[in-house]
């Protein structure tokens, strides 16, 4: 039989090509296209030259990122965050999920599932209202508790040091409700008659949840972390750039790369240290992603992404 | 006599680490979601005291002083407010009915078994979550190639479409039996008349979920307007919102250095923290309000990109 060609297939498959059409567009300008200006890192930027026409400089947009040493910082920092972050959120999220499940009045299931839903649905910008109600030094909160304890009041916005204990409570508070459906959905998976066959055989709640909930829930965590694994280099730009701002005295412990990609290109106007930056980011990420799904098709076939 | 004994004890045994567990249940859970609540009770507090009461007393979860001051001064010009809301309700609502349409039609193709290049298309998509440009070029592309400085497109274009949107929706067509498509074609409709007539209607849950997710995206926006807009009249209200705070914060750092001489007294007054939080309310209580019945088609979707990916 003879193999149809190429301008057939088109002929045959014009209304899906067409169908298509709007979102393959969209795509190649919007994600294709800006990966043509990575040239950028290997360029000096010049106004006037634009992508193309700018001086090549070969790697001396990456020498001064990683001689200054920021390359470590902001490396060192995205990845510890999201670490804390994965670390913090799986175990808070499971453990809501669980707990969920074992509500037996459904208004207080209903009702305390809705309000750990809520921060989810607001923007970064209002977190950052709400953080520095929190944490002001005049008037936050949290160090009107201190004074009336008698404590010595804290400036956090020149702490440093506590900022990874901050920004992974505002992480945790804003997805524990996104965060714990999805693990609820993973439980509601498990068939029910594995509990039913543990009661009988005498299982307490407890092992209930330790032997066959937990366990049984693997698979979903598993794909959940290689998910968070293969973003371990991305930095939430909307969330450090909200609750931190510029606040230079904070960078030390809060500058993740993305924030310094973005204050190369918007306050420093460096064109060309701010693509190398993005540059050495999306290479991270695209290793790393790779990586976590071999990882996971080692340890099992189904749960690959690809 | 005795099987009753016997049941009976083993209820007592089995309730007491049922009792311990939920004890824990209701403890944890409500902690959690206390913790979740207090944050936005403040805010709304903060943003009924008078001014006086927060530099005096701090923020608090029941305000000590009731003022209404604040929201009387957000809403003096109520125009400007008003407009921030205007935009970002038609951005929301043009992207989210362009962006579900864009979504719904590709997914559909996708998800077709005969379309034979649907994977290597499928790939194309997917790639672009594994790689991407960098900020950078896309800020050349948006401003220089595409020329969308302080236009309206610079705020709609990037959250029309997603590979998670996409995703969500082809999972939720591919639950669609394959009798039902090849009746309609069989019935002599064409493509789109089979996703017009017989898918849209069949994944309505999906439409409402994949809807929600764009509108919520264009909802919270202010980044696409903190990079591209610079006229104050097109701000979303995201954006309004963070220049508001920081402009406030500003204008009390020059009234606190001291430069402000004239009528220091009456600027003082200005009521600029309970300002901030009124202005908050504002922004955030229509979501507030619309969340309890939209939250159900959120809990779907996510359940789906979980099991899905």
């Amino acid at each position: 039989m003879k193999k149809h060609g190429f301008w057939y297939k088109v002929k045959k498959y014009r209304i899906f090509l067409l169908m298509l059409l709007p979102a393959v567009i969209y795509t190649l300008i919007f994600s294709y296209g800006p990966m043509v200006g990575i040239i950028l890192a290997f360029k000096k930027y010049t106004y006037a030259g634009g992508i193309f026409k700018s001086p090549w400089n070969g790697f001396k947009n990456f020498e001064f990122f990683f001689k200054s040493g920021q390359a470590w910082t902001v490396t060192r920092n995205t990845v510890l965050y999201n670490l804390l972050f994965i670390a913090f959120n799986t175990f808070l999220q499971m453990t809501v999920a669980i707990l969920l499940t074992e509500l037996k009045n459904k208004y207080f299931r209903k009702i305390s599932q809705s309000i750990m839903f809520l921060p989810y649905f607001i923007s970064w910008v209002i977190v950052s209202v709400i953080s520095f109600n929190l944490l002001s030094y005049d008037y936050g909160f949290v160090n009107g508790i201190i004074s009336k304890l008698g404590g010595t009041k804290i400036n956090f916005y020149t702490t440093g040091v506590l900022w990874p204990l901050i920004l992974t409570l505002f992480n945790a508070w804003k997805g524990v409700g996104y965060g714990s459906v999805m693990y609820l959905a993973a439980i509601m998976g498990i068939d029910t008659s594995i509990y039913e066959a543990a009661e009988i055989d005498g299982a307490n709640v407890f092992q209930r949840i330790f032997r066959i909930t937990i366990p049984l829930m693997a698979p979903t965590v598993m794909i959940l972390l290689l998910l968070a694994v293969g973003g371990i280099f991305r930095g939430n730009f909307d969330m450090f750039y909200n609750l931190v701002g510029n606040n230079g005295l904070l960078y030390n412990y809060t500058d993740v790369i993305d924030t310094l990609t973005f204050r190369a290109l918007i306050t420093n106007k460096d064109f060309g240290m701010s693509a190398a930056v993005g540059l050495y980011q999306s290479v991270l990420c695209f290793i790393t992603i790779l990586a976590a799904n071999k990882l996971v098709s080692v340890y099992s076939e189904d749960y690959t992404l690809f | 006599m005795k099987r009753n004994v016997g049941k009976i004890s083993n209820k007592i045994r089995k309730g007491k680490d049922e009792k311990i567990l939920s004890f824990l249940a209701y403890t944890i859970n409500g902690m959690v979601a206390l913790f979740c609540l207090i944050p936005f009770v403040m805010v709304v507090s903060a943003s009924f005291t008078s001014e006086d009461a927060i530099t005096k007393y701090g923020f608090s979860l029941i305000p000590k002083e009731f003022s209404l001051k604040a929201y009387e001064t957000v809403f003096k010009e109520p125009i400007v407010v008003l407009r921030a809301y205007g935009v970002t309700i038609g951005l929301t609502i043009v992207g989210t009915v362009i962006g579900l349409f864009m979504q719904v039609m590709t997914a559909y193709v996708l998800s077709r078994k005969e379309f034979e290049w649907r994977n290597k298309f499928s790939f194309f998509f997917y790639f672009t979550t594994l790689f991407n440009g960098g900020l950078v070029p896309y800020f050349i592309l948006m401003n220089r190639v595409l020329g969308l400085k302080d236009n309206y497109l610079a705020m709609l274009l990037p959250l029309l479409f997603s590979v998670f949107n996409l995703l969500i929706m082809k999972s939720y067509i591919m639950g669609i039996p394959d009798s039902l498509i090849d009746a309609a074609k069989i019935d002599g409709c064409g493509e789109f008349g089979i996703l017009c007539k017989v898918v849209i209607p069949l994944i309505k849950p999906a439409m409402a979920t994949v809807g929600l997710f764009i509108a919520l995206a264009y909802w919270n926006d202010w980044y696409s307007a903190m990079l591209f807009i610079n006229k104050e009249k097109m701000y979303p209200l995201q954006y309004f919102l963070y220049q508001q705070v920081n402009n406030i914060e500003a204008y009390k750092r020059i009234i606190e250095s001291g430069q402000v001489s004239g009528s220091v007294t009456s600027a003082m007054s200005l009521p600029t923290q309970s300002l901030k939080m009124a202005l908050t309310v504002v922004v955030t209580g229509p979501i507030i309000f619309l969340y309890p019945f939209v939250q159900k088609y959120f809990v779907q979707g996510i359940t789906i990109g979980a099991v899905k990916g």
